[in-house]
């Protein structure tokens, strides 16, 4: 299969935590769309046709295609509108944003000034995830040199446009990724996700008109606007443009980020990955992140990488995260460690979050635990009733869509577990798959 | 109560926002705060809050929100695993057990010497580099086998009194 | 508008309504718990799902914006699956102990849970217990309970102005405190227990003394400031036991200052006389009221038959009913005695005799959400008047420019727009300033004494403020109506007002600010004022209501005249401690819940009230006794049946819901003359709101508050250092014959010069005066 990278393009593995750098951007083509935009006069309609052309879907998980959010935003707007970007990555499973900004600033940076300049807004902020400090820091340093070389700024490349854009960062909060929980963190406040209408478009940062988009698809459009919207959405298939990054976790042989064209079948993916380590079986997988619902071998087989296929199967192409878990994983234990995080993690806001997510938890640690009951399953579906579709954010499904699938697909092994109070997978199996993951190349 | 420094460095995260949305700068703030003091305590964050001119109940609930803000004093070096599933997978539990074997402590305890605090860590989006850890809220360590912990500790062990890294 | 339907019922909706202002509109309740009318929408205790025609989940009424056609189902079996879930969820980490908690029987979670609730908990893990948090005195917390709505923070963050509550933490470690080791002081907070819908902020004071369905509720009006909240009094076997708000969108919406809620306290309070004294031999006995009535009668008559009647004086409170200041005065008048005063804090009365009518706010108090520009002169604002400031505060939030000047900058958690703080002398210059620059961008004429003024910005910032009105106002605050040259600042606000178009008022210190004048508690033509009766001193006085040592302009003046007099007659509910040494004799007269009466609030607004427990042991209504006196001195005119024949003479049988006729802001010619600083200390004394009258000093509660602090002795850095003082030291203050030792405390917020000492203290009671020169001397 010929993969024809964008995100990463010539970028090389072995060195690319040194070329970073806006010249070496600049040697790969970068800011050569935002070039031909300001030097063509290309009209900030045309951009944002363009990339409605490309069929761009949002890659913060919703999906959401981009250039239909671009066109929300007032035209004019007497004050200030703002542009954010949503690099708080901390969805399970979900690392491609780190890999984006680590390798490739200057790439985001592009992206959002064509955005900011598509909708007219001065000004934006890059949320980056507070764990990936370090990535906070270089993406600090590559705005320096953009603002330098006159690519931010007051007055871009000496026309007319001006944008200003700060990193602003995260401090371990999950919820910051919500777009709306984010703007509420910048504004300097917990991060607790704001119910919605108003929407960010007319009510977002300060209670300006505010877009948020993912870090990897601001990257996507520089490339979209020196190719053309066409060529992106043929890069992938229809309604799934382009190319996207998969981050393959869990037990395959090469965990790590790849990307490919949307559509590409999963047992390809999976394949680039490695394949399946210690020669163990493909017992399920996350295809989208923690919150995509879980999907038994033989469903991802069948699958290829896009938002259609994955969602006709029955769970989300979200993120991208692909959370590949072989035969020595007990699936109960899995969960639990998926109810705590959503339980950590909710903000504590509404009703249905705080206390469900908490409930979940301690049902699903019960039943790990050998103190399952009989109803515990039927109870557990029960709560998820409740929360879905009940809360303020989507943390609230977020949270019940794993619970259900793994009942859905494996109810077998949580009864096994209620009945006889331990696991269908022997320990010393269990313990062999989860031990420390020391890499071919480490060794 | 804090340093002229890092004044300094808050006034640079101040810029960064409108004139009239000084608070914006609030976490910022608090992790030069925390660099500095090693935690936040009540005066801390109260002090922070005033520079911003915001209530301190306000930046308290910041302070207590966010994961990675203290308000208990702790080690010198702070190593907080992630153990979420997809790190879980490659052995990110094992790596904590590992860790607590070798210190002696468990989650949320500091060794005798005051050098290492144990936490543990939720999804730090650097699942493709399991089992990692992340020191000090800024330095991420990748792929922790347990040569890689044994190395990290004595490199730790053999910094100066003082220095941190 | 809006066409909708909700459950089947067409109606019409203003556009930007939310579906449970719609419902509203229509009667139709929809359970909720974190919206609240004026607070903002939090959409968090999802309580309020509805079904929505077309919407694939149900919508929280409080937050979803009415669409035209939309069709609503509140009842349905999608609504109330989710309302019922929401129900478990609040439920499963709530304690179920109804009958051990302060909110039993009118707690909404326990109502709403007979609705919604399951027979029995499918939640059968450990339940969360949160630690209770010290809010205070007033507010008392059983935090397991709360429910997290978070209408407490929200409260104190939109409507009190500082968020001192705060939601800290996140997840279902999620909790309610203060900052770490805080108190809520607002002086609003006790508003977040009414708001707290389940028992988790409750009455400390009220707290397990009664359950809800023993008491008794009887409405009433608050006695204290000038805005006369309506009010709910709850009692049990004739006791006051609480005090709530009775929502009035006109006065004070929904809310109650702490004074208001809290100083009921001190009518239960052991200081309460119960029957009358008399001072025999310097001893103090108890004796029956015929006896007591005979001595005052008698004394009273002996001394006008003496030394005249003008020998006489009578100092009533502006807290006492119409009512009683009507019959106060025609008591004086009708024993030919002209001495009547209930201003009792002011010391300038140049204007007497030049009113057309009674001060007043110069509009309604509702009037007051829809300024745009606005000028408070004098005024310890969000103390004196809680709910006023909270009124402009909501402005200022719209985008109202709201100027300051005052002697002392004091955050009053609103956003002000320009200030200008100067020493107590120089409040007439600064005002002058405004005058002059408005007059000249109008091109109006000015005095010289006016265009003699040099302009600062800040004042040019106000003038411009309010010449850009278009609902403007300026209003006069306590300490401008208590200043000494309180004419010169009224003519040049009322002059400002002429010139800038906005309007001119004041914001009534007192219950019956307006009816005193109303009542005409006044001097007459060859009467002496409050401050003439002190200065020179009478031979006998009547007291009604207030303790002449902490409550007049000059305590010492008063101390002095009182205790030379033959004759002092104190009526009161206390024992004052003051009275016990320069009364004669001390009658027990009912506090405001203890009889009938009215107060005209400072917007003119009549407000008429029964008693609502039962004269406390011997105690009789002031009115009552004011008419046997009358009987017994054998006056004419002194036979009224009740206290409505009483009020009748005044207002007239049908009693007008506004005085409108009798209030006038109006003055004739005043000369006004702007001074430079003398370069003198000068006191800034302000009447702080916990000791503003006999009832809220004794109401333990309230005492024990932040704002009931001892006072202290305030100067900038600069006057600190001209004095030779630093701050946390012992201080000497010396005004006039007296002294006061206190604490000195750093005031970044005073002008050099004012040193800042609250009235009204006993531990103050010895200094001359609430304003003027004053020495400071280290120890
Ligand atoms: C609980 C939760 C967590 C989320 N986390 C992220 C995240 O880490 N990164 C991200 O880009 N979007 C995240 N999202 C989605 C954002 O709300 C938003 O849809 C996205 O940033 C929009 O950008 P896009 O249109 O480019 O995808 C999250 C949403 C929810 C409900
Ligand atoms: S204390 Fe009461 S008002 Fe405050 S959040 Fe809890 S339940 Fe709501
Ligand atoms: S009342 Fe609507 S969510 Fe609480």
């Amino acid at each position: 299969m010929s993969v024809q990278p964008i995100l990463t393009a010539g970028i090389d593995p072995a060195t690319a935590d040194a070329t970073w750098h806006l010249d070496d951007y600049v040697r790969r083509g970068g800011y050569a769309a935002l070039r031909k935009i300001l030097a063509e006069n290309i009209t900030p309609e045309a951009v944002i046709n363009e990339v409605k052309k490309s069929s761009l879907r949002g890659r913060g998980g919703a999906g959401f295609p981009s250039g239909l959010k671009w066109s929300f935003m007032p035209r004019v707007y007497a004050g200030a509108k703002y542009l954010c970007c949503n690099s708080d990555e901390g969805e399970p499973g979900t690392f491609k944003d780190r890999d984006l900004l680590r390798y490739n600033p200057h790439q985001v940076i592009e992206g959002m000034a064509i955005a900011a300049y598509a909708m007219g807004t001065e000004r934006g902020y890059n949320y980056i995830h507070g764990e990936v400090w370090e990535l906070y820091s270089r993406f600090e340093e590559a705005l320096a040199e953009a603002r330098a070389a006159g690519l931010i700024g007051q007055n871009i490349l000496g026309s007319a446009f001006s944008f200003e854009l700060f990193a602003h960062h995260g401090y371990g909060a999950y919820i910051c990724g919500e777009e709306t929980a984010l703007l509420d963190s910048i504004e300097g406040k917990k991060g607790q996700p704001r119910y919605k209408p108003p929407f960010p478009a007319s009510f977002g940062l300060y209670g300006k008109p505010t877009t948020i988009n993912n870090t990897e698809t601001f990257a996507a459009v520089p490339w979209i606007i020196i190719n053309g919207g066409e060529k992106y959405l043929e890069l992938g298939k229809a309604n799934n443009g382009g190319t996207k990054l998969f981050s393959v976790s869990g037990h395959v042989v090469r965990p790590g980020n790849y990307e490919v064209p949307m559509g590409l079948p999963f047992a390809e993916l999976l394949k680039m990955a490695g394949g399946m380590r210690g020669g163990r079986k493909l017992k399920a997988c996350i295809p989208g992140g923690s919150s995509a619902p879980v999907l038994p071998a033989e469903i991802v087989m069948d699958c290829t990488m896009d938002y259609d296929s994955i969602a006709k199967a029955g769970s989300m192409l979200g993120s991208g995260a692909v959370i590949v878990m072989d035969e020595s994983t007990c699936m109960v234990r899995a969960l639990e460690r998926l109810s705590y995080f959503y339980f950590e993690e909710s903000c504590g806001q509404c009703t249905p979050c705080r206390e469900g997510t908490g409930w979940l938890y301690r049902v699903v640690h019960r039943i790990e635990h050998g103190q399952g009951r009989q109803d515990d399953l039927d109870l557990l579906n029960s709560v998820t009733d409740n929360i879905m579709g009940r809360t303020i954010c989507a943390l609230g499904d977020a949270a019940s869509l794993p619970v259900r699938s793994f009942i859905k697909h494996f109810k077998s092994e949580f009864e096994y577990h209620i009945e006889h109070k331990k696991c269908l997978v022997p320990p010393e199996v269990q313990r062999e798959g989860s031990k420390i993951y020391v890499r071919p190349s480490q060794c | 109560m804090l340093s002229e420094d890092a004044l300094k460095k808050i006034d640079r995260e101040v810029n960064k926002y409108p004139a009239d949305q000084k608070q914006s700068a609030v976490m910022a703030a608090l992790a030069i705060a925390q660099d500095e003091k090693g935690y936040l305590a009540q005066e801390t964050i109260a002090a922070v809050a005033d520079y911003l001119g915001m209530a301190p109940m306000a930046a308290f609930e910041v302070a207590s929100f966010y994961n990675m803000y203290e308000l208990e004093p702790v080690g010198k070096y702070k190593l907080t695993v992630c153990t979420n599933l997809p790190c879980a997978l490659s052995g990110g539990v094992d790596a904590a057990e590992y860790l607590k074997r070798k210190l002696g402590i468990d989650f949320n305890e500091t060794t005798p010497d005051g050098l290492f605090t144990l936490k543990e860590g939720e999804c730090m989006g650097a699942c493709g580099d399991a089992p990692v850890l992340l020191m000090n809220n800024k330095r991420m360590c990748s792929f922790m086998t347990t040569d890689a912990m044994d190395q990290l500790l004595t490199e730790l062990r053999a910094e100066p009194a003082g220095a941190k890294s | 508008m809006l066409d909708i339907e909700i459950d089947g019922k067409a109606l019409q909706v203003a556009e930007g309504s939310t579906i449970i202002d719609a419902a509203h509109q229509l009667g139709t309740y929809i359970p909720h718990f974190c919206y609240h009318k004026k607070l903002s929408i939090a959409a968090n205790c999802r309580m309020c799902l509805v079904q929505v025609e077309k919407a694939p989940k149900p919508m929280p009424a409080c937050a979803t914006p009415v669409t035209n056609g939309m069709k609503v189902q509140t009842h349905s079996e999608q609504a109330v699956k989710a309302q019922k879930g929401v129900m478990e969820f609040l439920l499963i980490n709530h304690p179920l102990d109804c009958p051990i908690c302060d909110q039993g029987g009118e707690c909404l979670l326990q109502d709403l849970a007979v609705g919604y609730g399951a027979s029995a908990s499918r939640y059968q893990e450990e339940k969360r217990v949160v630690v209770n948090k010290n809010l205070g005195p007033l507010v008392a917390t059983d935090m397991t309970r709360c429910i997290n709505c978070t209408r407490c923070v929200r409260f104190t963050q939109e409507i009190a102005g500082l968020m001192e509550l705060g939601q800290a933490y996140r997840g279902e470690h999620a909790e309610i405190m203060s900052f770490i080791g805080q108190t809520v002081d607002s002086e609003l907070s006790g508003n977040i227990i009414d708001l707290c819908p389940v028992g988790a902020l409750t009455s400390k004071p009220f707290r397990f003394s009664a359950r809800t369905w023993e008491l008794s509720r009887r409405k009433s009006v608050s006695p204290h400031d000038g805005l006369g909240s309506p009010l709910i009094v709850q009692t049990k076997h004739d006791k006051v036991m609480r005090v709530l708000p009775l929502e009035n969108e006109d006065i004070n919406e929904c809310w109650l200052s702490d004074k208001d809620r809290f100083s009921y306290e001190a009518l239960n309070s052991p200081e309460r006389l119960t029957r009358p004294m008399l001072k025999h031999g310097g001893q103090w006995i108890e004796v029956e009221w015929q006896q007591a009535l005979d001595y005052v009668a008698h004394a009273f008559k002996d001394i006008a038959k003496n030394h005249g009647a003008a020998a006489l004086g009578a100092l009533l409170s502006p807290h006492a009913t119409l009512e009683e200041l009507h019959l106060g005065q025609k008591l004086m008048r009708g024993l030919d005695c002209g001495n009547v005063d209930f201003r009792l804090r002011q010391s300038d009365f140049s204007l007497d005799g030049k009113r057309q009518g009674a001060p007043w706010l110069g509009m309604r108090i509702a009037e007051i959400s829809s300024l745009d520009r606005v000028l408070v002169v004098g005024s310890f604002l969000r103390k004196d008047h809680p709910l006023i400031a909270h009124r402009l505060r909501q402005i200022s939030k719209r985008g109202a420019q709201v100027s300051l000047i005052h002697s002392a900058d004091e955050d009053q958690l609103l956003k002000v727009f320009a200030k200008a703080i100067a020493l107590p002398s120089q409040l007439p210059q600064l005002l002058a300033q405004v005058v002059k620059c408005s007059a000249l961008a109008k091109g109006a004429a000015v005095d010289a004494s006016i265009a003699a003024v040099t302009v600062t910005p800040a004042a040019q910032q106000i003038a411009e403020s309010l010449l850009s009105a278009t609902h403007g106002a300026i209003f006069l605050g306590n300490f401008a109506q208590q200043h000494a040259q309180a004419a010169v600042l009224q003519a040049l606000a009322q002059q400002l007002a002429n010139i800038t178009g906005a309007r001119f008022g004041f914001l009534g210190e007192a219950a019956n600010s307006v009816g005193g004048y109303v009542a005409k508690a006044l001097p007459g033509e060859q009467g002496l004022n409050a401050a003439q009766m002190l200065a020179t001193p009478r031979h006998g006085y009547l007291i009604l209501n207030a303790e002449a040592e902490l409550d007049c302009a000059d305590p010492q003046q008063a101390m002095a005249a009182l205790k030379q007099a033959a004759t002092v007659v104190v009526m009161s509910p206390f024992k004052l401690p003051g009275a016990l040494d320069y009364a004669d004799v001390l009658l027990p007269v009912s506090p405001f819940s203890e009889t009938s009466g009215s107060f005209v609030n400072t917007e003119g607004r009549v407000q008429s009230f029964s008693a609502v427990v039962r004269p406390l042991g011997e105690t009789r209504p002031a009115w009552k006794v004011l008419r046997v006196l009358g009987n017994l001195m054998q006056l004419p005119g002194f036979d009224q049946d009740s206290s409505e024949d009483v009020r009748a003479e005044v207002l007239g049988l049908a009693a007008p819901e506004f005085v409108a006729d009798r209030l006038s802001n109006l003055i004739g010619e005043v000369t006004i003359s702007v001074t430079a600083s003398t370069g003198d200390l000068e006191r800034v004394a302000d009447v702080p709101g916990y000791f503003a009258d006999a009832l809220v000093r004794r109401a333990p509660s309230l005492q024990k508050a932040r704002d009931a602090a001892p006072p202290a002795l305030r100067m900038n850095a600069a006057t600190m250092q001209r004095c030779g003082v630093s701050a946390g030291q012992a201080v000497r203050v010396k005004q006039g014959v007296g002294t006061a030792l206190l604490a000195a405390l750093l005031d970044a917020g005073l002008p050099d010069g004012a040193v800042r000492i609250s009235a009204a203290h006993p531990q103050v009671a010895g200094l001359a005066g609430m304003h003027g020169a004053i020495t400071v001397e280290a120890l």
